[in-house]
C-alpha cells in the first residue's frame, strides 16, 4: 500500500493497468512470483521472456483465465478481481493469443459476431462497422470472407478487429509476430503504433529482442517466474536485454569448416502430392539438392506444406511416386519410416510428446522407438542393459537434464525431451538428418545446445534439413536456405548470397516458380 | 457461488493405481453385503456362504480353477489387444466358435480312440477363434470400422450359430431331438489332474498364457511395438510401427485364446456342445484384464477372483434363495467401482468458488 502511495505521488497518470505481487502457483511450480508490473495509458509495453519464463501464465492472470493465488490487479487505479475473460473484456482488456481462436468455416463477421458481448446487433451493421474498423487502421478485411481462406496475417488481423470493435483500454498481444513474414510484421508494428497514438495501451509479449527495442517504450523482463528487471528497451543493447531474460548471454553455435560431397544425398526430384484433407496443402513440383556436410534450410510460415513434405520425406506418408525422393542413386519414397531410418535417414518431428516420444515410457524405452535396428533388439528380444547405455550416453553427451533414465518422457521440460530426441537421432549416426522446428519452444540454453549438435553434423558428413519459422535460427546455422511457400518450394540459395529482407518476400510467396494465383496474403502485400 | 470441478492430477500415485483393484474389491464386497442386508440375508452368514463356503475344500479349490482357467486365458489375449489400443469386445463370440470348432472334431472322431484327438481339437478351436476375430480384423484394416461394434455383434451371430448347429448337423441323432450333440469320447476331453476333483489341465494352459504374455509385454520387441500403438500411436507411426499388423495381430491372439478357451469348455466340465457354452466368461474377461491392470501378475489374481464370484454366486442361489443374478450384480459393481476408483486415481475433485472476494 505504501508502494502505490509512493508511486501516485511520482507520477499523476494513472496506470492502466497495474500488478502488484501476483504470484500463482501450479501443484509443483511457482509460474510467478511476486510479480509488479505497470502498464501506462497510450504505451506499448513489453513482456519479455524466454518460453517458460512465465509470461503466458502473467497474462492469463490478467484476462481472467487464472485467478493469482496472492496480489493485486488495479484497473484504472481501481482494485479489481479478473474472475473470467467476459469480465476482463467488459473492463476493456482484450486479447490477441498467439493460437488464434476462429472457426475455420465461418466467415469473418460470424467469427467476430460470436465473439462479442452484444448479440442484439444486426449483422449488416457489425459488416459495416469490421469495415469501417478494419480501414481505420490498415487491417484490410472483406467481412464475408471465410476463415479457411486466410492467410495466418490476416487470421490474426480478425482477431486484432475483434478487439477493436469492442474499444479497448489495453490490447494484450501474446508473441503475434511469431507467424508473420517480415512483411506483415511491419504492417502490423504501424497498426499497433497508430493505437497507441490514438491511446489505447499495448502489452506486448515476445522473446525477440530487435523486435521489441524497435516498438516498446517500456518493458518488464521476467526470467523464471520472477522480474528481473523494467526498463526502456530503447535505451538498451540486445546484449544487455538478454541478459536480463537469461542472465547469461546467448551462445551461438560454432561452425566448425565443413566441405559438402560433391553429389547429393537427399534428392527431391519433381516431388508432388495433392492433398486429401480439406485443411492440408498440396505439394507441387518441388526439386531441391541437399549434399553430405551441409545443413539445409527451409524458412516458411507454418502451414504452407512444410507438415506435409515431412510426412513424405519421413515414410510416415508413403503415397504418390516413390523415385520422386531419392537417397544417393535409391529411390526412397515407397519405403516406411523403418526402412528408410536403415537406410540411415533420421528424423526429429515437430511434436515432441507423442510423435517423437511416447509420454507414458521412460528413456531407456523411448530409445527404442527409433533406436531398434542398432543393435538394441536381438532375436526379437529387447536388450535392455544396451537401451540404458544409448540412453544414458545420450543423457551425458547432450545434456539432458533428469535425476535418471527411468523417469517418463512426459516429466522432461521441453528442453531436455528435444535435446533427447535430437541426441536419440544423432547417435544413430544418419547420413540424412531432417529437422522439424528443432528448438520450437524450448529456451535459450537448449536452443544452442541443439544448434551446435546439428552444426557438428554436418562436419561429420551428414545432410541436415532443417524446418524453422525462425529465421535467426536458420541464417545462424544454414549453409543455404530455401522458402516453402503454399506448396511450392523455392530455389535454394547459399546464405551468404541472399538476406533476411529477400527471404522475408520469398515466405510471402515472391519467388521464381511459386504460384502466381494464390489467395494468399502476403503475395499482395508487396505486389 | 460454490462449484466442484474435476482436476486432472499431474502425477497421478503409482501406489493408488496398484490399490485401486483392492479398493473396489473391498467397495465390491462391502456394497455386496449390504444389497445381501436389504434382501433380509445376515450380511456375515451372506459373506460365508458367498467367498468361504465355495472354497473350503479339496473339491473347491478345483471347481475355482474350472472357472479361473477361461477367465484368465482370455484376459491374458484381450489384454495384448488392450494394450495395443485394440478393443476386442467380442471375446465371447469367439469362445464360442472355438467350442463349435473344437467340438466337430470331436463328433467328427466320435469313437475314434487316439492321443491326437484332443490336441486337434484345441488346434480347430483356436483357429475357430481367431477366424472370427480376423472379421473384425478385416473390416478394420479395410474399411476402418470400429472392431468394438463388428466384434460385438458377432457375438450374437456366433451364439445364434451355435443354437441352430445343435437344433440341426450336430445333434444327437440318439437325443430325442434335444438340442446338444452326442457326449464326447474319452480321447476327447480333459481327464482330471487329480483323482476326485475337477481341475484339468485348462488352468495349466493359462498359466502358460500368463507367462506368455509376461514375455511379450515385458521382454519382446514385438510387445514394446504393441504398446507404443496403444499409447501413443503417431509415435507409433513414425517409429514405423505397422498399424494394421497390430491390429491384426492383437485380435488374432485375443481370437485364439478365447477360442482355445472355448474348447477347454466343452471339452472339460461340459463334455459336449450345448446351445449354451459359457456363462459369459468372454465378456467376464474383460472386467478381469482391467482389474488386473492389464499385467500377468495382476490378472492371475483378478481372475482368480471372478471365478469365486461365478461359484459364490452358485453357492448364494442354493443356500440363500436369491436368484442367480447376483454373480451379474456383483459383476457389475467391481466393474462400476474399478472405473470409479480409476476416474479418482486420475482426476482430484475440487471446490471451485465461482465469483470471488479478495482474501485480503
Amino acid at each position: 500500500m505504501n508502494a502505490t502511495a509512493h508511486d501516485a505521488a511520482d507520477r499523476p497518470v494513472i496506470p492502466r493497468l497495474e500488478l502488484e505481487g501476483v504470484t500463482k502457483r501450479f501443484p509443483g511450480v511457482v509460474a510467478n512470483e511476486d510479480v509488479d508490473l505497470r502498464v501506462m495509458p497510450g504505451e506499448i509495453h513489453a513482456l519479455l521472456g524466454e518460453n517458460g519464463a512465465g509470461k503466458s501464465t502473467l497474462v492469463k492472470c490478467m484476462y481472467g483465465v487464472h485467478q493469482p493465488d496472492e496480489g493485486r490487479i488495479h484497473w484504472e487505479g481501481d482494485p479489481v478481481t479478473i474472475a473470467t475473460p467476459a469480465q476482463a473484456r467488459h473492463l476493456g482488456i482484450g486479447m490477441v493469443f498467439q493460437h488464434f481462436s476462429l472457426f475455420e468455416t465461418l466467415t469473418i463477421a460470424e467469427n467476430i459476431a460470436l465473439g462479442l458481448e452484444d448479440v442484439n446487433d444486426d449483422p449488416r451493421n457489425l459488416d459495416d462497422r469490421i469495415v469501417e474498423v478494419s480501414e481505420l487502421y490498415g487491417l484490410p478485411l472483406d467481412p464475408r470472407r471465410t476463415v479457411l481462406k486466410l492467410s495466418v496475417g490476416e487470421r490474426q488481423r480478425v482477431e486484432i478487429v475483434r478487439c477493436l470493435l469492442q474499444h479497448p483500454g489495453l490490447l494484450i498481444m501474446d508473441e503475434p509476430t511469431s507467424v508473420l513474414t517480415p512483411t506483415e510484421i511491419e504492417r502490423l508494428f504501424t497498426t499497433l503504433r497508430q493505437l497507441r497514438d490514438e491511446g489505447i495501451s499495448i502489452l506486448y509479449i515476445s522473446h525477440k529482442l530487435a523486435e521489441i527495442q524497435q516498438l516498446c517504450e517500456s518493458a518488464t523482463v521476467l526470467r523464471h517466474g520472477r522480474v528481473s528487471a523494467h526498463c526502456d528497451p530503447r535505451e538498451e543493447t540486445p546484449h544487455s536485454l538478454a541478459e536480463m531474460m537469461i542472465g547469461s548471454e546467448i551462445p551461438r553455435a560454432e561452425r566448425p569448416a565443413s566441405t559438402p560431397t560433391p553429389a547429393p544425398v537427399l534428392r527431391l526430384d519433381g516431388l508432388s502430392r495433392p492433398t486429401d484433407d480439406p485443411f492440408g496443402v498440396s505439394l507441387v513440383d518441388m526439386n531441391l539438392d541437399v549434399h553430405g556436410g551441409e545443413v539445409m534450410g527451409i524458412a516458411g510460415v507454418s502451414g504452407n506444406g512444410q507438415a506435409e513434405l515431412m510426412r513424405l520425406l519421413s515414410g510416415e506418408d508413403t503415397s504418390g511416386d516413390p523415385t520422386r525422393i531419392r537417397l544417393g542413386d535409391e529411390a526412397v519414397g515407397g519405403l516406411d519410416p523403418a526402412e528408410r531410418r536403415r537406410r540411415g535417414i533420421a528424423f526429429v518431428p515437430e511434436e515432441r510428446l507423442g510423435r517423437g516420444s511416447v509420454p507414458d515410457m521412460d528413456l531407456v524405452e523411448n530409445t527404442l522407438l527409433t533406436g531398434a535396428y542398432q543393435g538394441l533388439v536381438g532375436r526379437g528380444f529387447i536388450r535392455f542393459a544396451r537401451a540404458r547405455q544409448l540412453a544414458e550416453r545420450i543423457r551425458e553427451r547432450f545434456d539432458v537434464r533428469t535425476p535418471s533414465v527411468d523417469a517418463q518422457a512426459r516429466s522432461l521440460s521441453g528442453g531436455n525431451l528435444q535435446k533427447f530426441i535430437v541426441g536419440r537421432e544423432i547417435e544413430q549416426h544418419p547420413r540424412v538428418l531432417i529437422a522439424g522446428q528443432p528448438t520450437w519452444g524450448v529456451d535459450v540454453g537448449a536452443a544452442a545446445a541443439i544448434h551446435q549438435a546439428l552444426v557438428d553434423l554436418r562436419a561429420q558428413g551428414c545432410a541436415l534439413l532443417v524446418f524453422s519459422e525462425d529465421l535467426d535460427e536458420l541464417f545462424e546455422i544454414s549453409d543455404r536456405v530455401a522458402v516453402i511457400f503454399n506448396g511450392h518450394l523455392s530455389p535454394a540459395k547459399p546464405v551468404a548470397e541472399t538476406s533476411y529482407e529477400e527471404v522475408g518476400r520469398w515466405m510471402g510467396g515472391l519467388f521464381p516458380g511459386a504460384d502466381g494465383g494464390s489467395t494468399r496474403e502476403g503475395a499482395h502485400d508487396v505486389a | 457461488m460454490m462449484s466442484l470441478k474435476f482436476e486432472k492430477r499431474p502425477e497421478p500415485s503409482r501406489a493408488m493405481l496398484y490399490a485401486a483393484p483392492l479398493i473396489a474389491g473391498a467397495l465390491t464386497l462391502a456394497f455386496g453385503l449390504v444389497i445381501f442386508a436389504a434382501l433380509g440375508k445376515a450380511p456375515l452368514n451372506a459373506f460365508y456362504v458367498f467367498f468361504i463356503q465355495p472354497v473350503n475344500s479339496l473339491y473347491g479349490l478345483g471347481e475355482l480353477t474350472i472357472k479361473a482357467a477361461p477367465l484368465i486365458l482370455i484376459a491374458a489375449g484381450l489384454t495384448v489387444g488392450f494394450r495395443a489400443g485394440v478393443w476386442n469386445i467380442g471375446a465371447e463370440g469367439q469362445l464360442v466358435l472355438g467350442g463349435i470348432c473344437g467340438g466337430t472334431v470331436a463328433l467328427v472322431f466320435h469313437g475314434v480312440d487316439a492321443w491326437w484327438v484332443l490336441p486337434l481339437m484345441l488346434l480347430a478351436g483356436t483357429l475357430g477363434g481367431m477366424a472370427w476375430a480376423a472379421i473384425p480384423a478385416l473390416l478394420r484394416t479395410r474399411f476402418n470400422t470400429s472392431e468394438i461394434l463388428v466384434s460385438l455383434m458377432l457375438v450374437y451371430v456366433a451364439e445364434l450359430l451355435l443354437v441352430y448347429l445343435v437344433n440341426g448337423p450336430l445333434q444327437n441323432p440318439e437325443g430325442f431331438g434335444f438340442p446338444e450333440s452326442r457326449l464326447f469320447s474319452e480321447s476327447a476331453t480333459w481327464s482330471p489332474l487329480i483323482e476326485g476333483i475337477r481341475m484339468n489341465p485348462s488352468f495349466l494352459i493359462a498359466l502358460g498364457a500368463l507367462v506368455g504374455l509376461y514375455f511379450l509385454l515385458s521382454r519382446l520387441y514385438l510387445g514394446f511395438q504393441i504398446r507404443t500403438a496403444g499409447l501413443a500411436p503417431d509415435a507409433a507411426h513414425y517409429a514405423g510401427i505397422n498399424a494394421s499388423r497390430m491390429t491384426w495381430l492383437s485380435l488374432l491372439i485375443g481370437g485364439g485364446a478365447a477360442g482355445l478357451a472355448g474348447v477347454n469348455e466343452v471339452a472339460g466340465p461340459i463334455g459336449q456342445l450345448l446351445p449354451d457354452i459359457s456363462p459369459e466368461y468372454g465378456f467376464a474377461a474383460i472386467i478381469v484384464a482391467y482389474l488386473g491392470r492389464l499385467h500377468p501378475v495382476g490378472i492371475l489374481f483378478a481372475g482368480l477372483l471372478m471365478a469365486l464370484i461365478y461359484l459364490g454366486g452358485e453357492s448364494a442361489q442354493i443356500a440363500l434363495q436369491v436368484p442367480d443374478s447376483v454373480t451379474g450384480v456383483f459383476q457389475g459393481m467391481l466393474l462400476f467401482f474399478i472405473l470409479a476408483v480409476d476416474f479418482f486415481v486420475n482426476f482430484r475433485l475440487r471446490m471451485a468458488r465461482r465469483s470471488q472476494e479478495g482474501t485480503n
